[in-house]
């Protein structure tokens, strides 16, 4: 991690059971690798079920508050696109920098589901940076399922760096976190995300 | 989960939830039980799956009240025992627990009670439990973040075992699903699970007059003395700072502070408390002395700032008191209302405008996406409720009145569905049903899971058979606690432990209860279900259909 950066502050959204827990584990633990310290928050049960979800992770020199202020992210991963703009909520101009999966689940009961266009005016607000990526399409593709796309994205954010860990404690942590039967396909997505 | 049983000189990122269960494992805890609930759940989840090899004895209760009743017992034999619940339980285990202060406790005795404020995952009030520390007179302790929650649970066992008296632990959401790094200690174990022994004193575990005066008199003798103990505790801890303003809190809300300082690059005194109850007055005292203005910090009601104002009056009555005029009493506390408080506090300006932020994020106005059951999609073939919840539109007139319970189905509240007319506690949907029939000639409904049936329905339902009152009563029978991640209940034939245990089947309950329109009915067959809630309504005896469908993520997860 940059020696100055006092704090480094991720939200992470998506719809229940997009497998945001696990990201935050792997990133939870690849920071502690580092000596950093850390907090994060997440929420169970009802919360969970199929709706929005939001996950705050932060680490850095003296942490405290388990959540992300107004205004605070550094960096926001979207899993779904139009949850995006939920996270809008914790991103400023001066500082976010978005990474958006080009996946789009409908809000039942919605007017309409926005369009990447649309999403995209919405952010010019909040962001400082936004990356747009077919994760779901491009791991559908390679490996004949998304259910990978969170680490492809991880992935990406470790070749981009706009996570400031190292890539290769997120390895080290995904060989701990993830289960020996997916462990190949995580790494795999992980590591094709250098070739985007 | 294996991380809980090993030892490691390095920290260890935990979850508070975690954090409750290694104290307890470190603090060598024999008896464990509780009822399923977020932001309480992981205790038991962890629980069942290393109790057994770990000479623990687990389980998930019928519902709080058994549970806190089986701890009870635990204690009284001599045991080491934890329950943990969410707040609502407390509700239902009140009756057991202002006596249990009574009489006491022998076997150490922590109560761990996780609170949610702003309702993620909880239905029907934003509760404080810290109501109940004066209520029950329970001493209280309440940890800030993971390595907290160890601690103190930990000090909870010492407290207990030093007082014989049970101590509750009362985290919230940001607490309990915090992770953050914890310095374990050495885990306290035995293989095989010791018996205790019962040993006869009515005199200290009967509750009866007059006897109940003098234990009530005990209990005011042993608090003072955990007030002294209070006072001298490290977790009740004075920061010093700079000035003569400053800042009082406890929980979650001081890392909201210490994070608003930090920002605003102050430097002011802090009273961090540790004890909710009871409070070390004579530590407040001598941080207010020098005080000309305080700020309370705290989440929900005021009871902390309501103290430190009588408090105030005996040792600095000139001091001025800030908290709820600055601190909304509604909602969980957030880091920008925490600096926005606390700069409005000190009359300091901050450099982020919120408030234009907030329009400019207010102007996207993303619809809501509300939880939804389980589609084919995620579990096939889908939720089994989608099938009721059908069912039920097809045959009901706007007239019919529909009531909710607690689980899943209380998605039924949401679009698209917009189901029921009214939705409160754990079993009510039936006792509630129950007088609308008797005060109304309206057609009524009231749907229950079978978890819930079990917790708090079958007295409910044999109110309507006695009383004579005929609602139509649907059981969501899916065979598990579904919401809170699958735990096992009476009518599963496992146990905890995933011991084999008698299968308790609901159609004989609801029999013995004296119902006689009975049907037990797959959701899938759709035609049965909307021609049986037809002929149902129309009888003049209260009437059950049990929805016998197995939760389609079960299914899935058993298929694995």
């Amino acid at each position: 991690m940059t020696k100055n950066l006092e704090d480094f502050n991720i939200i992470i959204v998506g719809v229940g059971g997009q497998g945001l827990i696990t990201l935050l584990k792997i990133i939870n633990k690849a920071a502690q690798k580092e000596g950093l310290d850390l907090v994060s928050s997440e929420l169970h049960g009802l919360a969970q079920r199929g709706g929005s979800v939001e996950v705050h992770i932060r680490f850095g020199k003296e942490i405290y508050s388990p959540l992300i202020k107004q205004g605070g992210a550094d960096l926001i991963i979207a899993l779904e696109a139009q949850e995006t703009l939920r996270a809008c909520y914790y991103a400023s101009k001066k500082k976010t920098v978005f990474l958006v999966n080009k996946f789009i689940n409908p809000i039942i009961g919605a007017e309409k589901t926005l369009s990447f266009e649309e999403i995209s005016q919405n952010l010019q607000k909040f962001s400082k940076k936004t990356i747009f990526v077919d994760a779901s399409e491009i791991c559908k593709k390679e490996f004949s399922t998304d259910v990978v796309s969170g680490i492809y994205l991880l992935g990406l954010t470790s070749a981009q760096k706009i996570l400031p860990l190292k890539e290769s404690s997120l390895i080290e942590t995904i060989k701990e976190i993830v289960p020996e039967k997916f462990l190949e396909l995580n790494l795999k997505a992980f590591n094709l995300a250098k070739s985007y | 989960m294996d991380i809980l049983l090993k030892e490691s000189r390095q920290k260890l990122a935990l979850l508070g939830n975690e954090a409750i269960v290694r104290a307890a494992l470190e603090a060598g805890v024999n008896f464990v039980s509780t009822y399923p609930g977020t932001p309480a759940s992981e205790i038991g989840n962890i629980f069942s799956q290393i109790a057994k090899n770990n000479g623990i004895y687990f389980e998930f209760s019928t519902n709080e009240k058994a549970a806190l009743e089986a701890g009870i017992g635990a204690s009284f034999s001599g045991l080491k025992t934890l329950v943990a619940m969410k707040h609502f339980g407390l509700n239902v285990c009140a009756d057991a627990l202002l006596p249990f202060c009574y009489t006491g406790s022998k076997g150490p005795f922590v109560l761990y009670v996780a609170d949610d404020p702003s309702c993620w995952s909880s239905a029907q009030s934003e509760e404080n439990s810290r109501a109940f520390s004066y209520l029950a007179h329970i001493p209280t302790l309440e940890p800030s973040e993971s390595q907290e929650c160890l601690d103190f649970v930990k000090l909870g066992f010492e407290i207990s075992e030093k007082l014989n008296i049970p101590v509750m632990i009362r985290t919230t959401t940001r607490v309990s699903h915090q992770s953050s790094p914890v310095q374990i200690g050495k885990i306290n174990l035995n293989n095989n699970f010791s018996k205790g022994k019962f040993i006869k004193e009515p005199k200290r575990f009967v509750t009866m007059t007059p006897r109940v005066l003098e234990m009530k008199k005990e209990l005011i003798e042993k608090i003072e003395k955990i007030k002294k103990l209070s006072e001298k505790s490290s977790i009740n801890k004075i920061e010093k700072g700079k000035g003569k303003v400053g800042i009082i809190t406890s929980g979650v809300s001081y890392l909201y502070v210490k994070e608003a300082l930090k920002e605003l690059k102050m430097d002011l005194p802090i009273l961090k408390l540790g004890f909710f109850y009871p409070l070390p007055e004579e530590t407040i005292k001598k941080f207010l002395k020098n005080l000309k203005k305080v700020l309370v910090v705290e989440e929900l009601e005021p009871y902390l700032e309501k103290e430190i104002a009588r408090i105030a009056q005996q040792s600095n009555c000139k001091l001025q008191i800030f908290g709820k005029n600055l601190i909304p009493e509604v909602g969980e506390l957030k880091p920008e209302i925490v600096l926005v408080a606390i700069s409005q506090f000190l009359g300091k300006k901050i450099s982020f405008d919120f408030k234009k932020h907030l329009k400019d994020f207010q102007k996207i106005n993303l619809p809501k996406r509300y939880p939804q059951l389980c589609t084919a999609q995620i579990a096939p073939p889908g939720c089994p409720y989608w099938l009721v919840f059908s069912a039920l539109k097809k045959v009901v007139s706007e007239n019919t009145i529909i009531g909710g319970d607690i689980g899943c189905y209380m998605i039924g509240s949401l679009p698209p569905h917009n189901l029921y007319d009214y939705l409160s506690c754990m079993g009510s949907s039936i006792g509630i049903a129950h007088g609308i029939k008797k005060a109304t000639n309206q057609k009524m409904i009231a749907l229950i899971g079978d978890s819930t049936f079990f917790h708090a329905g079958i007295p409910a339902l044999i109110n309507c058979v006695f009383n004579k009152s005929n609602p139509l009563i649907i059981i969501l029978n899916n065979q598990i606690t579904a919401m809170t991640g699958h735990q096992p209940h009476p009518g599963v034939g496992k146990t905890g432990m995933a011991e084999e245990t008698t299968l308790i089947k609901i159609e004989e309950i609801v029999s013995a209860c004296g119902v006689k329109n009975l049907k037990i009915i797959d959701p899938q067959n759709f035609e049965e279900m909307v021609s049986s809630i037809k002929e149902f309504l129309e009888k003049e005896e209260v009437s059950v259909i049990i929805a016998r469908r197995i939760c389609a993520l079960l299914a899935k997860k058993l298929q694995k």
